[in-house]
């Protein structure tokens, strides 16, 4: 029983590590890749290539003096920035990070580099716990009295419930496909086997309208541009956080990111065939775990520079804009997959 | 063992956060004690094996349904209400009877119940579940869903009249 436990805490260390050790990164990545697109040099100076920047921007956050403006609402105002924070971080312990089923580590199975890869409810836990992450922003709109505050509050709930059913519309074309609530089964199936020889057989291919879907759904599940009409820095200073500062105003950064490296691997699991790679029947045990690791890490890394590239390439829609394309867009075109994939495996046609 | 302290915990904290949701002055904390009430009796799902139910009361209510009160909430400003008068004496008296009649029926009716599911009888799995919908309860659950879009409908009619 004590072997189980440090095998599941030092998975549970390592995996949140590395989600951890990608929010710094990521932030680097944000600004160098925006002064990238935008032909400047961006932080350059500290470290190598300025890779240490995070570092300092961290140790800069953590001395900034910690402002509770009079009259907001203490206990809620308080509270919002941690429920940001738990959400993000509960949300990647259903999603197979890499391959290790035949492994054992001290006569104790490894199940996969996946924290909870035993349960049964799967990609529903993420989704379920992932919706209680509009708690967070809301409440600190409301708690902070603030106006704009408020505002980004607002825009954020109505967005966030908008865009949540065709993100799940999306999702449940692949459930039906795979047959199964996890995400283990859903990589399984997309590996090992091809079309024609040579194409793969991720989701992506027969539901291409589902991925589309879905990727432009997380883009507003993260409240990242084109989306961030919570934070709208023209006309709402910075939405629901305009009151925060110090490591509380980091919390909300911090959740952000991690919701976005979240978003990436469930983009890459759902419809990019997860941590499997053309070749992979060759290898087995912790060599076949290694090259899995590098086969997701490099679909992660195109997928998470996606959303810096989107970021810093596309101005933010209208509020009614956002509104239309989420309701009368993506909403029947998610249905359409869901039909296109009944239909067709009732035909036959996928497996 | 775990199962039963897991049980208690969210009991406790499931009834003491209803208790929140209907006494607290202020409409916004109201509405959080819902959702923390409504998270436990996710957990006491789950912990009768029940995972799908458990995942889909999060998902619907607590993820979706709860949000919605919270947005007509804060759109309505959330005036904290001002302690309201005794304005009928009798209704503390038959509130506080026919509370007393539902506690008793409750404790007779759960004397007798196990906390945790026996393993093995685990029948909440979204596949037992999705047969029963399509299959015995197919009729029911066809109904419903015309009953809901009827409610839509109708929703959007008495809207439309006003303008």
């Amino acid at each position: 029983m004590w072997a189980e436990i440090a095998v599941s805490a030092v998975k549970v260390a390592v995996i949140a590590g590395t989600v951890l050790t990608l929010v710094a990164v990521m932030e680097w990545v944000e600004r160098r890749g925006a002064a990238f697109i935008q032909d400047r040099l961006g932080p350059n100076r500290v470290g190598p290539l300025g890779l240490f920047q995070p570092i300092v921007d961290a140790v800069k956050l953590l001395f900034k003096e910690d402002l509770t403006p009079a009259n907001v609402n203490r206990g809620l105002y308080l509270l919002a920035p941690m429920i940001s924070v738990s959400v993000a971080l509960l949300t990647f312990i259903v999603i197979p990070f890499g391959a290790g089923k035949d492994i054992t580590v001290f006569g104790v199975p490894l199940g996969g580099i996946e924290v909870a890869p035993d349960l049964g409810v799967g990609v529903l836990f993420l989704l379920a716990i992932g919706s209680l992450g509009v708690y967070g922003i809301v409440l600190a709109g409301w708690s902070s009295n603030n106006k704009y505050s408020l505002l980004g509050g607002l825009r954020s709930s109505a967005q966030l419930i908008s865009y949540e059913l065709s993100m799940t519309l999306a999702v449940l074309g692949v459930l039906l496909a795979t047959g199964s609530l996890r995400l283990d089964a859903v990589v399984a199936r997309q590996g090992g086997q091809f079309w024609l020889g040579v194409i793969p057989q991720w989701n992506v291919v027969p539901q291409i309208l589902g991925c589309i879907v879905f990727v432009v759904a997380v883009f507003a599940e993260t409240n990242r541009l084109p989306f961030d009409l919570a934070e709208a820095e023209t006309e709402l200073v910075a939405g629901y956080h305009v009151e925060y500062s110090s490591m509380k105003f980091a919390a909300f950064l911090m959740s952000e990111y991690m919701n976005m490296v979240t978003a990436s691997a469930l983009i890459v699991t759902l419809f990019f065939g997860g941590w499997t790679f053309p070749g992979m029947g060759r290898f087995s045990g912790w060599p076949l775990l290694a090259l899995s690791l590098v086969a997701f890490g490099i679909k992660l890394a195109f997928f998470l520079w996606l959303f810096v590239w989107v970021r810093w390439s596309l101005p933010r829609f209208r509020y009614d804009q956002l509104m239309r394309l989420g309701w009368k867009g993506l909403l029947p075109l998610a249905t359409l997959n869901l039909v296109w994939v009944g239909v067709a495996m009732a035909m036959g046609w996928i497996r | 063992m775990m199962g039963t302290a897991v049980f208690y915990l969210v009991a406790v904290v499931g009834v003491v956060s209803a208790l929140v949701a209907v006494s607290h002055k202020n409409p916004v904390v109201n509405v959080l004690s819902l959702v923390v009430t409504l998270f436990c009796i996710a957990v006491s799902y789950a912990l009768l094996g029940a995972e799908f139910l458990a995942a889909a009361q999060i998902l619907v209510y607590a993820g979706a349904i709860l949000v919605l009160f919270l947005f007509v909430v804060m759109l309505l400003g959330a005036p904290e209400e001002p302690p309201v008068g005794e304005r009928r004496p009798f209704q503390r008296v038959a509130g506080l009877a026919l509370a007393g009649i539902a506690a008793a029926g409750s404790i007779a009716v759960l004397a007798g119940i196990r906390v945790a599911a026996p393993a093995g009888a685990a029948q909440g799995t979204a596949e037992a579940l999705g047969r029963l919908l399509v299959g015995p309860y197919l009729f029911a659950f066809e109904f419903i869903s015309v009953l809901l879009l009827a409610a839509m409908v109708g929703a959007l009619m008495l809207v439309k009249r006003k303008h």
